[in-house]
Parts: structure tokens; C-alpha cells; sequence
């Protein structure tokens, strides 16, 4: 596991250029380029926006900006995910020919999708000011949570590329998966109009927690109840180190494999 | 001398994936609700005990036929795999040139796949970015260098994989099968730059089929058989062992081909329509020729001669239908196609006896007179208007060595003479 940790680290410079590759293959060739990182939650807002606010009248205030604050850290969140259970997979012919950690490869997903959203924020931040919310202290919590939702995120998404060398269809199973996640996490609706019985249900799921952390950092700005967090923060790091575990265990299994 | 890699007992299993689909969580689902016992793991040996040492500054040749292993061994020495058992030790940077260019990114330019795979292989960023004009140099490909890689051939994606991994400077370089890469003039700079890493004293470890790369290029060779060590030694002797193996193996296969069919009425031999041709066999046999082999001086048989060495030829034929017209001939080719000899009993003249029931065909040849390298013979009885009975064609193989380096196909006999311009001069 420290040895996985390490590579990690070790290897930065390789996952730096991956990163680079990544962006630079995603946007080039394409009409709209670089402007699909802002289009796709952008459009999601929209229709999100028109359905909940306009057709089906919930009561919340500034919907558009709600769903916006909710909307970034999940799309970072499931396109981590689904490009990082592949990742292993499409680099096969990669680690079949350059000695090469394997778990650098979703660590590279993670992190590019992170550019991604770290990129559309401040577009988020300029609806903010265009509505005239106000920016306050609570923005500083921002890193934190972002932090937590790394460590998640990246050890799940470890996890699921090493299994999907293994079981292919579980590309497939995610998909389907992240859109039930999606309902069950509070990015429509805020957690008040989630019934009281439900309220401890609701927060059993880790996404649930940094959603509304980010939620409450940016539209609420207040600062998100960090009992919550902080908890989320342990499964974290408790993922990590098992997949940095399993990283460890399968690892030169997945070059005879993939 | 030091030892730049070192394999004591090195074992490698794989996983046999025999004919069954890809597991996927459906299949796994499946086998667990249906309480089927999952099929034990097979599993089939890549390589078995591996002992090798390669010095620091020696080029080691690996050669053997497809699945002996050659590609497995390299894998473990750059990394890719592990041993299950044994313990191997490399020492320095490792460059494999494995599948070269594989990595490359057809959306992005030559230039950015360049730093990416230079960083990949074990670059730094600024070490790349310093070398990267170099780079470029050697692949000849400047003016198409910022093209997106997927407007490239692959002799294109090749050169670059090669330009950037040697570049590396590496201690260790494994090649697998790239030797022959791009034009004439691209494989001849590829050839330039492993001469100057052994001169520099790099170690080079080096899989190929081409058993002619090996002795050109090695200090000493090992050879896999089924995951088998069969011999280490020079490479002349390595390849001499493996090249004579294969013969046998495959005049061994021919000859059981030729066993002949349990007691065949003679009314069925008659009528038997002839089989259809193959590449390397066609006519209608009426006559045909079997047992192929060729023996040394002293009637053993032998696939591997030194160039001035006697042959014979010797084949069995056997008469199906007694035909007038019959012709026997042989020639030899070199194994790129170019016909060196050929001659049929018709042009030399010979009279054939009366043909009946099966006998035996001897050409002697007194010196084998051939540059060194890799030939054919040819053997085909026909009519004498050239309709074949039984042809056959590139069957067999054998290979001429010979101390000397020379030029052509013949091995012409001459002598030098060199007169002096002043003696001439001196005459009156």
C-alpha cells in the first residue's frame, strides 16, 4: 500500500503529460472545443432548471444556482468514475510494453476530470455574482471538500479500473449505477425536503454529504456541518488504502490480462 | 565483468484463456447462483528454470520458434511481468523496444507523443524537451512532425517508437523483432545506432527470427524451446543446433506424411485421383518422390554445411503408373527467391533405366560452393515436356556457413595478383 503511495508520487510526471494528453485529445477535433467542459452542466442547468423551477414549481430560492452547485461535483464525480473504470483497459497496450504501476492510469481520469471542474467553477462563481448572492467566508471550505471528494473518488475509481480488466461488463453496470446514484443524491432537491426518517438514510451515502457540503459553501455560504464531512473524509481515506492494497495484489496480474 | 542481468530458476505461468470468453460479472453472477464449481485455473508454462546471465556490455540473441517464450522472457527482464518463481536481478535503466510506437496517440502530433512517450519511458520532462530536435532528427520525419499521428503509415509510427527509445540512454536495451524497420536507409541508422551501444558497452538483449541478425550482431545466444532452454553458447553454434532441430523436426514431419497407405489395392492406386497441390507440392504422380534428405560426406544427415563441403541429395521415388516420359531435376534457391542452380536429368543428359516399383535418386554435389546463408532445395520429376509428376518445391531447407565475408550467391574460387605499377615500369 505505502509502495502504491509512493508510485503515486513517483510517477507525477508521467501523470502530469497524461493529463495534458487527455485534455488536449478530448477538446481537439472538436467544433466547440474547450467550451464543452462549461456546455454540458451548462445545458443540464437549463433543462434541470425548466423541469424542477418552472414545470414542477419546487419552492427553492435561485434554483438554477442550487442545481449548478450540485450538478459540478457530481459531473466531476461520475465522469471520474466512468472514465476511470476504462482507463486500465483502453491503455492496455501501454502497460503490455512499458513497466508501469497500473493505478496511475484512474489516478489520471480523476485528475483531469478535476481540471474540468475546477475549470467550470468560476463559472458558477460569476452566476453567483450576476444574481447577486453573496461570496463569503464559507468559499474556504471549498479546498477541504474538494480534497475529500478526491481521495474518494480516486480510490474508487482504482478499484473499479482493476476489476474491469477482469469483468469487462462492469463498464456497463457503472453507467447504470451512477444514474440511480444520481436520484438518491441531493442535487435536484436540497435535503430539507427530504422527509426527517430519511434524513440519517440520505446521509449514509458519502456523495450526499459532499454534495451538499459544496452546496452549503456556495449557495447556502455557510459553512457545511463538518461531522458529516469529517466522517466522509475517513471512508476516504479507508477506500484509498484498499484499493492502493488491491493496486498492490493485482497488479501484475492486469499486464497478462488486459 | 559485472553481470547486467541475472535469471536464476525463472519460472513464468499463464493463465490458459483455451477457447472460453471473457469473464464478465453476468458470467460470474451466473457460475455463483448456479453453484457451478469454477473451472480450475489452467494454466500452461511460458518459460520453465530459466538460468541466464548476460555480462554488462554483451549482446545475447534469443531465438526459437513462435510461443517458445522469447517474448515472455524479454517482458519479465523490462518488468512487465513478474516470475512465479526464481529471482531475476537487472541492473540499470531498462528500454524496451517492445511493440514500438504502440503508445502513440493518433489525435495528438508526432512532436506531443514524442515528450509523452519519452516521459513514459522513463524521461524527464526537461531531459525530453532537450533531446526532443534530436529526436525528430533521427526519425527523418521533421516536416510531418506536427500532423496529428493518425496521418502517419506505421512504418512512420515505427521510426518514431525507435527514434525516441533510443534516445533514452539506457543501460539495457531489449529489442523484440524491430530490426527492420522503415526504408533501407532508416534500418541502416537503426543498425548504425546498436553498433555505437555496443561499442559504448550497453547491453543488448535481442529476439528475432532472423537467425542471420543474431550472428551479425551478438557476442552470444540462447535458444527457447517450449519455454525450454535448449542451448547457450556462441551464436553459431546456438543457431547451428536450433536451425538443424528444425530441419529434422520438419523431415521427420515429412516422412510420416509420406508413410504409405495401409496395404492399397493396386486397382485403387490406378484410379487414385492425384491430391490436390499445395504450395510447396503439385503434380500428378504418377511418380512420386519421397524421403528427402541431404547427407555429408560421410552419409549422415545434416542441414547445416560449410560453404565448400560435399552434398547428396537423396530422395526415394516410387512408381504408381509407368509412364515413358520422366524427368528427374533439382535445383537450389536461396531463401529470398533467387535462383542459384538448377538441372534436370534431360539437360545433363542421363539416361534413365527401365522405371518400375520404388528406388533411389543420389545427386552428389563435390563442393557446395555458396555464400553463406539460408537455401532451398527444390526436387520434381516430370515429363519431359514439363508436366509435373511430383514437385517439390521450398521444402527443404539448409543453411551454408563460412568464416569468410563475402558478396553474391556464388562462392567463386580466384586468386589474387597484384602487380606493382614501378615493376611494370621497370620493364624495358
Amino acid at each position: 500500500m505505502t509502495r502504491a503511495f509512493k508510485e503515486l508520487l513517483a510517477y507525477r510526471e508521467i501523470v502530469l503529460i497524461l493529463i495534458w494528453r487527455d485534455l488536449k485529445t478530448r477538446y481537439r477535433g472538436s467544433v466547440l472545443g474547450f467550451l464543452w467542459t462549461f456546455l454540458n452542466p451548462l445545458l443540464l442547468m437549463i433543462i434541470y432548471s425548466l423541469v424542477f423551477s418552472v414545470y414542477m414549481r419546487v419552492e427553492v430560492r435561485a434554483y438554477p444556482i442550487f442545481v449548478f452547485a450540485g450538478l459540478l461535483p457530481w459531473i466531476w464525480f461520475s465522469s471520474a468514475m466512468l472514465s476511470g473504470a476504462s482507463s486500465i483497459v483502453e491503455s492496455g497496450s501501454l502497460i503490455k510494453r512499458v513497466p508501469f504501476p497500473p493505478h496511475i492510469l484512474p489516478a489520471v481520469s480523476v485528475t483531469a476530470t478535476l481540471v474540468n471542474f475546477l475549470l467550470a467553477l468560476p463559472l458558477l462563481v460569476g452566476f453567483m455574482v450576476v444574481w447577486g448572492f453573496p461570496l463569503g467566508w464559507s468559499l474556504i471550505t471549498l479546498p477541504l471538500t474538494i480534497a475529500i471528494q478526491y481521495v474518494l473518488t480516486l480510490g474508487l475509481a482504482i478499484v473499479m479500473s482493476m476489476l474491469t480488466v477482469r469483468y469487462r461488463d462492469l463498464q456497463q453496470l457503472l453507467a447504470n449505477l451512477l444514474t440511480l446514484w444520481f436520484f438518491l443524491t441531493p442535487v435536484l432537491y436540497p435535503t430539507t425536503m427530504v422527509p426527517e426518517r430519511f434524513q440519517g438514510l440520505l446521509m449514509l451515502n458519502p456523495m450526499a454529504v459532499l454534495v451538499t457540503a459544496f452546496q452549503d459553501a456556495l449557495y447556502g455560504a455557510h459553512a457545511p456541518p463538518l461531522r458529516h464531512l469529517s466522517a466522509v473524509a475517513a471512508i476516504a481515506l479507508v477506500v484509498l488504502g484498499l484499493a492502493l492494497a488491491l493496486s498492490d495484489r493485482l497488479r501484475w496480474g492486469l499486464a497478462e490480462e488486459v | 565483468m559485472a553481470a547486467a542481468i541475472e535469471l536464476h530458476g525463472v519460472s513464468k505461468r499463464f493463465r490458459f484463456h483455451g477457447g472460453r470468453p471473457p469473464t464478465t460479472v453476468k458470467s460470474a453472477v451466473l457460475e455463483l447462483v448456479g453453484r457451478r464449481r469454477r473451472r480450475m485455473k489452467e494454466r500452461f508454462a511460458a518459460l520453465r528454470d530459466i538460468d541466464l546471465t548476460v555480462e554488462t556490455g554483451r549482446t545475447l540473441g534469443i531465438v526459437g520458434a513462435n510461443g517458445s517464450g522469447k517474448s515472455t522472457l524479454l517482458k519479465l527482464i523490462a518488468g512487465i511481468y513478474r516470475p512465479d518463481s526464481g529471482s531475476l536481478r537487472v541492473h540499470g535503466r531498462v528500454a524496451p523496444l517492445i511493440e514500438l510506437g504502440a503508445g502513440f496517440h493518433p489525435e495528438l502530433t508526432g512532436r506531443e507523443n514524442v515528450v509523452i512517450n519519452g516521459i513514459i519511458l522513463g524521461m524527464s520532462q526537461r531531459e525530453v524537451r532537450r533531446r526532443l530536435d534530436e529526436i525528430v532528427d533521427f526519425s527523418g520525419l521533421a516536416e510531418f512532425i506536427d500532423a496529428p499521428a493518425r496521418t502517419y503509415s506505421s512504418g512512420m509510427y515505427m521510426r518514431l517508437g525507435f527514434a525516441v527509445a533510443v534516445h533514452l540512454d539506457p543501460d539495457v536495451l531489449l529489442i523484440d523483432e524491430v530490426l527492420a524497420i522503415g526504408d533501407e536507409a532508416f534500418a541502416r541508422k537503426c543498425a548504425d545506432r546498436l553498433a555505437d551501444f555496443r561499442r559504448v558497452g550497453k547491453t543488448m538483449l535481442l529476439v528475432t527470427h532472423d537467425s542471420a541478425a543474431v550472428e551479425r550482431w551478438c557476442d552470444e545466444a540462447v535458444w527457447l524451446d517450449r519455454g525450454v532452454m535448449r542451448a547457450a553458447g556462441t551464436p553459431r553454434k546456438v543457431i547451428d543446433l536450433y536451425r538443424q532441430a528444425v530441419a529434422e523436426e520438419e523431415s521427420d514431419m515429412l516422412a510420416r506424411a509420406y508413410e504409405p497407405p495401409a496395404a492399397p489395392a493396386v486397382e485403387a492406386v490406378e484410379t487414385q485421383t492425384p491430391p490436390a497441390p499445395t504450395l510447396d507440392r503439385w503434380g500428378t504422380r504418377e511418380i512420386e518422390i519421397e524421403r528427402v534428405r541431404l547427407d555429408d560426406a560421410y552419409g549422415n544427415e545434416r542441414y547445416v554445411y560449410a560453404a565448400g563441403d560435399p552434398v547428396t541429395i537423396r530422395f526415394r521415388y516410387r512408381v504408381n503408373r509407368p509412364v515413358q516420359s520422366r524427368v528427374f531435376g533439382f535445383a537450389i534457391l536461396r531463401n529470398d527467391g533467387v535462383w542459384v542452380y538448377g538441372t534436370n536429368t534431360n539437360l545433363a543428359r542421363i539416361g534413365l533405366p527401365d522405371l518400375r516399383g520404388s528406388g533411389e535418386v543420389e545427386v552428389t554435389i563435390d563442393a557446395l560452393d555458396l555464400i553463406a546463408g539460408s537455401y532451398f532445395v527444390d526436387v520434381a520429376v516430370h515429363a519431359e515436356d514439363g508436366t509435373p509428376y511430383d514437385y517439390h518445391s521450398r521444402r527443404y531447407p539448409f543453411s551454408v556457413r563460412d568464416d569468410a565475408t563475402e558478396h553474391g550467391v556464388a562462392k567463386i574460387r580466384h586468386r589474387w595478383r597484384i602487380v606493382p605499377g614501378d615493376a611494370r615500369d621497370g620493364r624495358p
